[in-house]
């Protein structure tokens, strides 16, 4: 079958208002007859739920946490790009979309990122009526700052927690239309299939985690805005949480899954400490605006960093792209952190570590302006690790922290379900192969203010099929599904823990799957990944039942996932044998060890259909055309 | 790497309607560099082993940010650590022999779900009371069209950093929501965009933390004490003059309808 992407014909700047002016619209009067289905409270979801409702329609939202300001777009930390061009530094909604395109390393689909990139204008405007207190100069006009990948300043940020000020609006509003009773919120309950009537998304079966009653919700349409999938190498920066349960169980109902082996591993993460560790935490990028990455030129230097003089430092960003310096892309800069690391230069306990130096930042601004900047993140370094980075330089290494791979959905944001939609990290289409710094937020929010409630409204304007309800036979048929693989989950009653399980998946994956994959290893693990997740089903142990708050039981479904997801994502990987963005091949690089892409042969994005738990997943590829932003090597030297 | 050896008296709850009672748990093997709930990861792997049900308590980010996280530690809200959330806390703030009582959220308004996790969701009732801008998607002016002083800016930030976790409630002898309450009011308060609904805000907000059965505000100042994000309670000052501002000038809504 050949994907089709339903991109707008015509000029790539007018593509988005033909869309618009094209689709059918639903009468403000008969929006009250439509029931959404939104899962996911974050900066996707939650914008999605609020915009529909305001709109007119009934919104259902479903969220894990208690609340659904917890969900993890939270923990964003250092900005949200748009081409406001504030700074009159030469940007522009062209430019925004080149670099995001170029950074993406040209595997994403160019109309997306160009409306991607017009879109971020509105957004800023929006965050600003709502009360987000961004960052701002001594005249009242916003801040900006600078981001990898970008030569101009276009991040806004509020301090280092411009993901949390971004949700609390996008959850006050989300609040606004709880109050008004257009949606009705479903804190700690977490959804467990997709029901499909007529090959059509209808409905959703979700567990209520305080009680683990499992009921069925119908709609008349689905929006899935469920986030990412990282967790599946057990440390990354996600929250515990996070899992692909909803986009996978999605899959195995008919959505394609696109670009799985697309993820995004971290620069600047805090090392890990000891085998306890439960998760990893980023150190914002905006960091490296005023931070200065180096590991000493001799190997096993066991100084420490304050007796290591200048000409023994190895600034090696610096050194090899003169360019962009300490700001290049996600991608590049981890690579290039494991290289010296695997030279021997790494720093700190097991050697898996390089510096982030504000000395000379702090000599030339001061103390007291890198605090303003900062204070929050040097704040959370020093709890973490009981030193002080206004004295010590900090000690960084790359980690897990974003999947661009998702759901593949057409350029209206549906799936391969009719009547499901995708937002935000959930789906795969804006970043390419490697996400830049403080293109997250803005990809959840166009997606959930702006694209989803008019693209929803759109399939709704069109549907004609009657009104199902939960009594439908396709509710009662997945609610035994689902109730059946719980008994069985618990009745397995082995002798290992689901953690026990999920660290052995997480260190697999970071070894085969991880900053640097090749042909064996990924063989490999598609050898080991089949038997542990056998292992898996006869001898997981889950204490409890379910028909109460399990927190074991609520991991374990998830833990299953990630066994299944893992060896998709491994299969992509072997697939796709050039090296592209944060997918390095290691048998395809350029003589100086960059990324090598091979155009003529993987220019497209890989949807994956699932056949069935025993046959292998069949590939369908989008070809992706770039008539905008010409293929070149990417460079940033 | 040092380690050490505590124990942990927690409280133990199958779920609102049952009793509670503390159990006492060894952790004989904890490393300096492990977070507190890292610590508490471990005692459950060992329950578990031994088939017991792992103790149940509430986290997400265990970065400080998402505010899913906290109980009571020694009788101290996310612990003894100022300015930090108990996912957070490290061990290495412990010493060898510690005897720790953890205890869920203590208030009427936050009833237990089970062992140390509450249910916190009055705290999202006080928001859907009032706690935002209403500002439809799509109808926003330029982001730069209002200027804002930064100072002001920097004040509304200070109160946009609540994590809406509920120590506030939880330290407080009288279970009071003020400073969650005034935190809110005072970011959006301090805003331009804010202040239309200033006065309406303040009212409602405060009603409905009434209506969830919060205490009143005695400044006690415990909720500043404990706040991981060192919230000051010169924003509850903030609010009840907010509160008192729109009593005063309380304008009745006309009655006229619309004029279509």
């Amino acid at each position: 079958m050949d994907l089709d992407s339903r991109i707008p014909e015509g000029p790539i700047e007018k593509k988005w208002d033909t869309r618009r002016f094209d689709m059918k619209l639903v009468n403000p009067a008969n929006k009250r007859k439509y029931t959404v289905i939104v899962v996911g409270s974050g900066l996707a979801g939650g914008a999605a739920a609020a915009s529909m409702a305001e709109l007119g329609y009934n919104v259902l939202n479903f969220c894990y946490q208690d609340s659904p300001r917890r969900a993890h777009s939270i923990a964003a930390q250092g900005g949200i790009n748009a081409a406001k061009n504030y700074q009159n530094d030469g940007d522009s909604v062209w430019r925004l979309f080149y670099d995001t395109v170029k950074g993406g390393d040209y595997r994403a689909r160019e109309a997306n990122v160009y409306r991607l990139a017009q879109i971020s204008v509105n957004i800023i405007d929006q965050c600003v009526a709502q009360g987000v207190p961004f960052a701002r100069e001594y005249g009242g006009t916003l801040s900006n700052r600078s981001f990898g990948g970008a030569q101009v300043s276009r991040t806004f940020y509020a301090r280092g927690q411009t993901g949390q000020q971004l949700l609390l609006g996008a959850y006050q509003a989300l609040e606004r239309q709880i109050g008004a009773g257009k949606v009705k919120m479903f804190p700690r309950t977490e959804m467990l299939d997709v029901v499909t009537v007529d090959g059509v998304a209808r409905g959703i079966i979700a567990r209520n985690l305080s009680t683990g009653k499992i009921e069925a919700y119908a709609a008349d349409a689905v929006v899935l805005a469920t986030g990412g999938y990282g967790n599946m190498f057990y440390l990354s920066t996600n929250a515990k949480g996070c899992s692909a349960t909803a986009i996978w169980r999605a899959h195995k109902r008919g959505a394609y899954f696109a670009n799985p082996c697309f993820t995004q591993i971290h620069p600047t993460c805090i090392p890990v400490a000891g085998e306890f560790q439960s998760k990893l935490t980023l150190m914002s990028e905006s960091l490296r605006n005023d931070g200065r990455i180096w590991v000493p030129t001799k190997k096993g230097d066991e100084r420490k960093p304050g007796d290591i003089p200048e000409a023994e430092r190895d600034y090696y960003l610096e050194r090899r792209y003169p360019a962009f310096g300490n700001l290049v892309p996600r991608d590049v800069a981890s690579r290039a952190a494991k290289l010296c690391c695997d030279e021997g230069r790494g720093v700190g306990p097991g050697g898996r570590g390089v510096y982030l130096d504000f000395s000379d930042s702090i000599g030339r601004l001061g103390a007291g302006t890198i605090r303003e900047r900062y204070g929050n993140l040097f704040d959370m370094y020093e709890r973490i690790t009981g030193e002080d980075p206004y004295t010590v330089p900090m000690r960084i290494y790359p980690a897990i922290h974003y999947t661009m791979g998702g759901l593949w959905v057409d350029y209206n944001l549906q799936s391969t379900i009719p009547g499901m939609f995708v937002g935000g990290e959930a789906n795969f289409s804006d970043h390419g192969a490697n996400r830049l710094g403080a293109s997250a937020l803005m990809q959840g929010l166009a997606d959930g203010y702006f694209i989803l409630p008019l693209t929803v409204g759109n399939y709704l304007a069109q549907t004609t099929g009657p009104k199902v309800d939960t009594t439908h036979a396709a509710f009662q048929d997945a609610l035994k599904g689902v109730n059946a693989t719980t008994s069985k989950l618990l009745g397995i009653k082995g002798k290992r823990t689901v953690d026990s399980f999920h660290r052995e998946l997480g260190k697999l994956m970071w070894e085969n799957c991880g900053m640097a994959r090749n042909e064996a290893g990924l063989k490999d693990a598609l050898q080991k990944i089949p038997a542990l997740r056998e292992e898996f089903w006869k001898n997981v142990t889950i204490p409890g039942v379910g028909a109460e708050m399990n927190q074991e039981l609520e991991k374990a479904g998830r833990v299953a996932d990630f066994l299944e997801l893992a060896e998709l994502f491994a299969t992509d990987a072997l697939e796709r044998k050039e090296s592209c963005g944060g997918h390095f091949r290691e048998e395809s690089h350029t003589p100086d060890g960059e990324a090598l892409r091979d155009d003529d042969g993987y220019c497209y994005a890989a949807a994956w259909e699932y056949k069935g738990p025993k046959e292998r997943q069949v590939l369908h590829k989008e070809s992706l055309a770039f008539e905008h932003v010409h293929l070149t090597q990417r460079s940033y030297k | 790497m040092r380690t050490f050896a505590l124990t942990l008296h927690v409280w133990r709850q199958k779920s609102a309607k049952d009793g509670g009672r503390f159990a006492e748990y060894k952790a004989p093997n904890v490393s300096e560099h492990m977070s507190f709930l890292e610590m508490l990861d471990v005692v459950n792997q060992d329950l578990i082993a031994k088939g017991d049900d792992p103790i149940a308590f509430d986290h997400d980010c265990r970065e400080g940010i998402c505010g899913m996280c906290g109980f009571m530690v020694n009788g101290s809200a996310h612990g003894p650590h100022r300015g930090t959330t108990v996912c957070q806390l490290h061990m290495r703030h412990f010493q060898d022999g510690e005897e720790l009582w953890l205890e869920p959220w203590r208030s009427a308004a936050f009833p237990i779900v089970k062992d140390l996790a509450v249910d916190r969701s009055a705290l999202d009732r006080i928001i859907a009371a009032g706690g935002f801008i209403s500002v439809p998607t799509g109808s926003a002016v330029d982001g730069n069209a209002t200027p804002v002083p930064k100072v002001d800016a920097e004040l509304s930030m200070d109160a946009a950093a609540c994590i809406g976790c509920g120590a506030c409630v939880a330290m407080c002898p009288n279970a009071s929501a003020a400073l969650f309450t005034s935190a809110k009011i005072g970011h959006l308060g301090l805003l331009p965009q804010g202040q239309p609904e200033r006065h309406d805000r303040a009212l409602k907000m405060v009603a409905q933390a009434n209506v969830e059965g919060f205490g009143h505000c005695t400044s006690v100042g415990e909720c500043e004490a404990v706040c991981p994000k060192q919230i000051p309670i010169t924003f509850i000052a903030r609010m009840n003059r907010d509160f008192l501002d729109a009593v005063i000038h309380e304008r009745p809504q006309s009655d006229r309808g619309g004029s279509g």
